[in-house]
């Protein structure tokens, strides 16, 4: 979390630690002979430590429960309830399930909106990382702007939702949503979605392009210099390619976590179903449109939207969990090589 | 003009252009605090201090602020919005509760009890947890467990004992704080384990050579030294049930009501509508300026405690930057 450039190595001495206020009950006497590690049978270990260790099995045995679990379950309703011509039919207004339509444009509307948000995010996020690891100067700038970023990670979505309404709705911000004929601005299209998005995903392409700038050593740098390369095309020709597995990473994660994103799509995409084109110029009439998405679509058809359809979003929900799953396994196929345990930090959303 | 533009870059022009990327990010912060804090202020001003007091029902002042038009006055912006407050302080403490205990013991079992095999699959899982939308934790709590535990948990007699009060449909507070105690225990366990990885293995190894047992040493060196780790996450966990909308809209019954924890287990049974939920919710309605005023107010409260979440997670880890490891 530290800024780098932060003058280290002045760590102050360890404080004392506890020592175990007794033994425990790790005997030797009495063992059979065969037993390699002495420690291994808890028969021989206190109450409390026997009771930790057993809820310690439990909530590991648990955890693995839940998640296979979910999986299974989603899994199966998809299986029971994906039929290929629900992903090329688009939604209809219906109250019965046989008649409602497929759902093809929300899932062209995770897509385009996790591209606008990646696309927006990632040159910013990059930029931001860059100059913390590469300049940092002056010092207190840089920390204030690492805890901006962990400020924005925090902040709920529906709050970034809310304050998109109010941001777009200024009249500067009218080219990207419907105008109505009195100067009032609608305020939700898909570019202001997108463009709130890409805060969701700024934090993770930050943190993962920091951590792979952080980890270049200091004299692949020097050796740039060593050749006369100026600082910016050090950053542009050494650096940045060689942290571009992170970035990959950090870009995948950040998909993951716009495509599962549902409170900005409530708040900012509009209510519409299906894709509803605005303006005349072609490509960016369906960008300042409105639109759903999966999110959305499954919120709307679970008991607690209008629409009560649990069977079609099951089966959207499927799909999403397939579009978020696969991204995850991107980031494992991209960073298999640096990956230590499988659960840094900033892989899971948390930095 | 345009040949300067393909000479390379000087070191100047790029920091500064780097430099401005990342002050762009400062300037969301404050343009989203001013802009939310300027919607919200008419609510507040209207109500001072009584705002954060319990005003009857908030529904029902939901509905006068909905139909009170384009020019509302001081008596159409009146809300109490404690059973709103209340509501998120329950799910989110009882929530990090859970999630605190369960998500330390399963990080003690990633990092030193569990078998190779057991541990190839809870890594995944746990990412997969981490990974799977709220929308789908919500669909599960309400399709799955909702019905469940309206159907086989509470009985009849428990329905008709508050039926006068609020009817009981399995949706509620319960649901919640279990889909919930799930969605934010993979950050905390991921928090959890970096803190045990980086406490160095030689104190450890020392109190094994003392004589203590696995458990022992684990629990009274390692787990108590990553104590700040530990904490980090778990204020960080804190802000994400803070801030959940969608999840908690589902399955909480999304009724402005405060359970009352002398009804016993009931209390676990009634609904709640937290904060989040309540905006998600009435965003539709935005368009009343009492309602708009009174949902950003709402949204600068969850900014506000968001905020000092982030901080507080901060001050928590610092202790662990003596150890000399990344945090």
């Amino acid at each position: 979390m530290s800024v780098p450039t932060r003058p280290g190595g002045t760590a102050p001495p360890l404080p004392p630690l506890p020592l175990p206020r007794s033994p425990g009950g790790g005997g030797r006497q009495g063992r059979s002979p065969k037993k390699k590690r002495v420690n291994e049978s808890i028969s021989t270990w206190r109450l409390t430590d026997r009771i930790g260790y057993v809820l310690m099995w439990a909530a590991g045995l648990l955890l693995c429960a839940i998640g296979i679990g979910i999986l299974a379950y989603m899994a199966f309703k998809g299986v029971q309830y994906l039929r290929p011509q629900l992903l090329l039919s688009s939604p209809t207004a219906d109250v019965d399930q046989s008649s409602s339509g497929g759902f093809l444009d929300p899932l062209l509307g995770t897509i385009l909106i996790t591209l606008i948000g990646i696309v927006i995010a990632t040159p910013i996020a990059i930029g931001a990382a860059t100059w913390i690891v590469e300049y940092g100067r002056p010092t207190w700038l840089a920390r204030l702007i690492d805890s901006g970023i962990e400020i924005i990670a925090g902040t709920p979505d529906i709050v970034i939702a809310l304050f998109g309404l109010v941001l777009f709705q200024q009249s500067i911000f009218g080219w990207m949503s419907f105008t109505a004929a009195g100067g009032a601005v609608f305020g939700r299209s898909f570019l202001t979605a997108g463009a709130m998005m890409s805060l969701i995903a700024l934090p993770m392409v930050f943190a993962a392009t920091r951590e792979g700038l952080q980890s270049i050593p200091l004299h692949i740098r020097e050796a740039s210099y060593a050749l006369g390369k100026t600082k910016a095309a050090t950053i542009r020709r050494v650096l940045l390619p060689s942290v571009k597995a992170n970035i990959s990473t950090g870009a995948a994660l950040g998909m993951g976590r716009i495509a599962g994103d549902t409170a900005i799509i409530v708040v900012l995409l509009g209510a519409s179903l299906t894709l509803d084109p605005e303006g005349n110029v072609p490509g960016l009439d369906v960008l300042k449109g409105t639109g759903s998405t999966l999110t959305s679509y499954v919120y709307n058809n679970s008991p607690a939207g209008e629409g009560n359809a649990p069977q079609k979003a099951y089966a959207a929900a499927f799909v999403l969990l397939l579009i978020v799953l696969a991204l995850n396994f991107a980031v494992d196929l991209i960073a298999r090589s640096g990956a230590k345990n499988g659960l840094e930090t900033s892989r899971l959303g948390a930095r | 003009m345009l040949h300067r533009l393909k000479e390379p870059w000087t070191d100047r022009r790029a920091g500064l252009l780097l430099g401005a990327l990342a002050c762009s990010v400062l300037a969301v912060i404050v343009f989203m605090l001013v802009f939310i804090a300027i919607k919200a202020w008419p609510s507040f001003a209207n109500n001072g201090l009584s705002w954060f007091s319990s005003k009857g029902s908030v529904d029902q002042q939901f509905d006068a602020m909905v139909n009170s038009g384009l020019n509302p006055t001081t008596a159409d912006y009146q809300i109490g919005a404690w059973p709103l407050i209340y509501a998120t302080l329950l799910t989110t403490f009882f929530a990090t509760f859970f999630g605190l205990i369960f998500s330390l013991l399963s990080a003690i079992f990633i990092v030193e009890f569990a078998p190779e095999r057991i541990r190839r699959v809870i890594v995944p899982v746990v990412r997969l947890l981490a990974a799977v939308p709220s929308v789908i934790y919500g669909l599960i709590g309400i399709l799955v467990l909702a019905p469940f535990i309206g159907n086989s948990v509470i009985t009849a007699e428990q329905k008709s004992s508050v039926q006068f009060v609020i009817p009981l449909s399995g949706t509620g507070l319960g649901v919640a704080i279990a889909v919930l105690t799930v969605m934010i225990t993979p950050i905390m366990i991921a928090i959890t384990v970096d803190g045990l990885h980086s406490i160095p293995r030689a104190w450890k190894e020392g109190a094994l050579a003392l004589g203590v047992n696995r458990w022992r040493a684990m629990w009274t060196v390692t787990v108590r030294a990553a104590r700040p780790a530990i904490i980090a996450g778990a204020v960080l966990a804190t802000a994400r049930a803070l801030g959940e909308a969608i999840m908690i809209s589902m399955v909480a019954g999304s009724k402005g009501f405060s359970p009352n924890p002398l009804d016993g287990l009931l209390f676990f049974f009634e609904p709640v509508r937290t904060m989040a939920a309540t905006v998600v919710e009435n965003a539709e309605s935005i368009n009343a300026p009492a309602m708009q005023s009174t949902l950003y107010a709402l949204a600068l409260v969850l900014l506000v405690g968001a905020f000092f979440l982030s901080l507080g997670s901060w001050i928590a880890k610092q202790p662990l930057k003596k150890y000399g490891t990344r945090s």
